[in-house]
């Protein structure tokens, strides 16, 4: 191999500085050789979805690396778990697996990674600086964190990400080095009305479709608004890495290593052109539910975990009025927010309005929502893409609006006005 | 040696290895977490052409992996259970599932090669067909 370490890294690979540094010396230089890097560079934070239980294994590696003694030596941030720990009644799991799920959280913790539990790290305070090299997991992070932060990460998965946290090296690598933050394809607007690219509904629509279209891509959109909101491109992000395997997009005029077309084709030409039209979106926002009207059970927003301004806007839209009393409508969020939210005032009236709040996790990787139900809507392309294999539900997408009215009435209610040709 | 003549060559092996199995060639990316039951081995994912297959064993080759970071995990649990495939070939590098099988080697023992194969090597991999892996990513018929 070309690949080389650095001398510390030798000496930890060696077990110079204990079992735990080892262990994760050894998994980043597989996991480098597996990359076809050259070597290893430094990172100046983690974010690590490891945390989350999903079988005994989740646990016995994370047994294995903290019984090593290994501890964090960057600030390390944690995805969310099985478990609800502000709200643990809203667990309805089996008890033995919800007993694995919080030994799990506690080894991450002795690990010395902050309990934060929430897969928006990036709207819980957690920021990397414009071109600094991070280690995150969780697809909406990564993608996130490289396309609106302009910070660095590869599409890390499971135990690679605690293991950067550990040793603070990464494989050199992927979205790490600046070649790959190339736009190999330039998709276009084309003939999208103006009332809809001004619709929050648009983003985790078009976000769903590109993903499709580009799969592990990096794709530049040209023809939406500049400043796109940070929740417009957060959608957007969460949408594409599910769809597809998007680490990084660029939107000209509103994220940053896409001032102009140019920057962002790093003055090469695309290897592709792709469009994306009204009836493309449609169909895209079609594929998105099994079922388009009817009764309805639940509805599931905070996927990826509501911001301050996404919670401002459920509380305008509700206007005073309750949750019908034939759905339960969960709002999943950071610790970070629901406190922010609490100070606003907005916690109580939330709750009166019959709102759950969910902190920690999300309502499609643990067993939260009632197994009787069996239709539930969502404002996240994310969450529709994956509840209905989770939990074997059917789902119905929809705005925002559309989430609450139909939450209101107890029964599916949609816009369809804006999707139409006119 | 085989008496066979080699079917393809891994263009990369993310994880090298030996392994022999039967191939089970993917229509579509599978992704391990949601579309595969790690307790059964068996592809769960109802939209994916090949559901209810099982994995357990066999060499399977797909062209891609899919989205979620957790798809490492996934694949560790399948090892652990005793559910996971022989050896992943791919189209193209793909850390996640790598990690997966890198994790389950350092934490199980069990080693399940991840190789990147070149264009056209999936042609020559019919489902069905036993195959051979040798260590350095040649992939025989057996």
């Amino acid at each position: 191999m070309t690949f080389r370490l650095g001398a510390r890294d030798e000496a930890r690979l060696a077990g110079e500085e204990g079992p735990g540094q080892q262990f994760a010396m050894r998994l980043v230089s597989r996991a480098a050789e597996a990359m076809g890097a050259k070597a290893l560079l430094d990172v100046v934070g983690a974010h690590v979805d490891a945390c989350l239980y999903l079988g005994p294994a989740t646990l016995d590696f994370a047994e294995r690396l903290a019984g090593a003694g290994a501890q964090v030596t960057v600030p390390t941030t944690l995805n969310v778990s099985s478990l609800d720990l502000i709200h643990p009644e809203l667990y309805r799991g089996d008890p033995d697996d919800g007993r694995a799920a919080r030994r799990l959280m506690e080894c991450y913790e002795e690990m010395g990674c902050r309990p934060t539990w929430t897969c928006t790290p990036y709207q819980a305070g957690e920021r990397p600086a414009f071109g600094e090299n991070v280690a995150w997991a969780e697809s909406n992070a990564i993608v996130f964190a490289n396309s609106v932060l302009g910070a660095r990460t590869h599409r890390y998965g499971d135990f690679i990400d605690i293991c950067c946290a550990v040793t603070g090296r990464a494989p050199a690598a992927g979205l790490h080095l600046d070649e790959a933050r190339r736009a190999t394809v330039l998709v276009h607007l084309d003939g999208v009305s103006d009332e809809l690219v001004n619709r929050d509904v648009l983003y985790p629509v078009l976000g769903g479709l590109l993903g499709r279209m580009v799969g592990k891509e990096v794709p530049v959109l040209e023809g939406l608004p500049s400043g796109l909101s940070e929740d417009r491109l957060k959608a957007l992000g969460a949408a594409a890495a599910s769809t597809g395997a998007v680490g990084l997009f660029h939107v000209v005029g509103s994220t940053p290593e896409a001032p102009t077309l140019e920057a962002a084709l790093q003055g090469r030409r695309p290897d592709s052109v792709l469009s994306v039209t009204p009836a493309d979106l449609r169909s895209a926002r079609d594929r998105l539910s099994t079922v388009a009207a009817g009764a309805l059970d639940v509805v599931s927003l905070g996927t990826p975990h509501y911001s301050v301004e996404e919670f401002a806007r459920l509380v305008e839209l509700l206007d005073s009025r309750r949750v019908h009393d034939g759905v339960v409508l969960y709002a999943a969020t950071s610790r970070e927010v629901l406190n922010e939210v609490s100070l606003r005032g907005w916690e109580a009236i939330l709750l009166t309005a019959g709102v759950r709040i969910v902190t920690d996790t999300c309502t499609y990787v643990t067993p939260i929502i009632d197994v009787a139900a069996r239709t539930a809507m969502t404002d996240s392309a994310k969450w529709a893409y994956y509840a209905p294999g989770n939990l074997g539900l059917e789902v119905v997408f929809g705005s925002t609006e559309d989430c609450v009215e139909s939450a209101v009435a107890g029964q599916i209610v949609r816009d369809e006005r804006i999707w139409s040709d006119e | 040696m085989s008496d066979h003549d080699p079917l393809t060559r891994a263009e990369h092996s993310m994880v090298p290895g030996g392994a022999v199995g039967e191939v089970l060639r993917l229509d579509e990316p599978l992704s391990f977490w949601g579309g595969l039951d790690p307790a059964t081995g068996r592809i769960i994912d109802r939209h994916h052409p090949q559901v209810g297959e099982s994995v357990t064993g066999r060499v399977i080759a797909m062209p891609f992996g899919r989205g979620s970071s957790s798809a490492s995990s996934a694949l560790c649990e399948a090892v652990r259970a005793g559910t996971g495939p022989a050896a992943i070939l791919m189209g193209e590098f793909d850390e996640i599932v790598a990690l997966g099988a890198i994790a389950a080697d350092e934490v199980y023992g069990v080693l399940v090669p991840v190789l990147v194969l070149p264009e056209g090597g999936f042609d020559r991999l019919p489902t069905g067909q036993r195959v051979r892996i040798g260590i350095d990513g040649t992939v025989y018929s057996n």
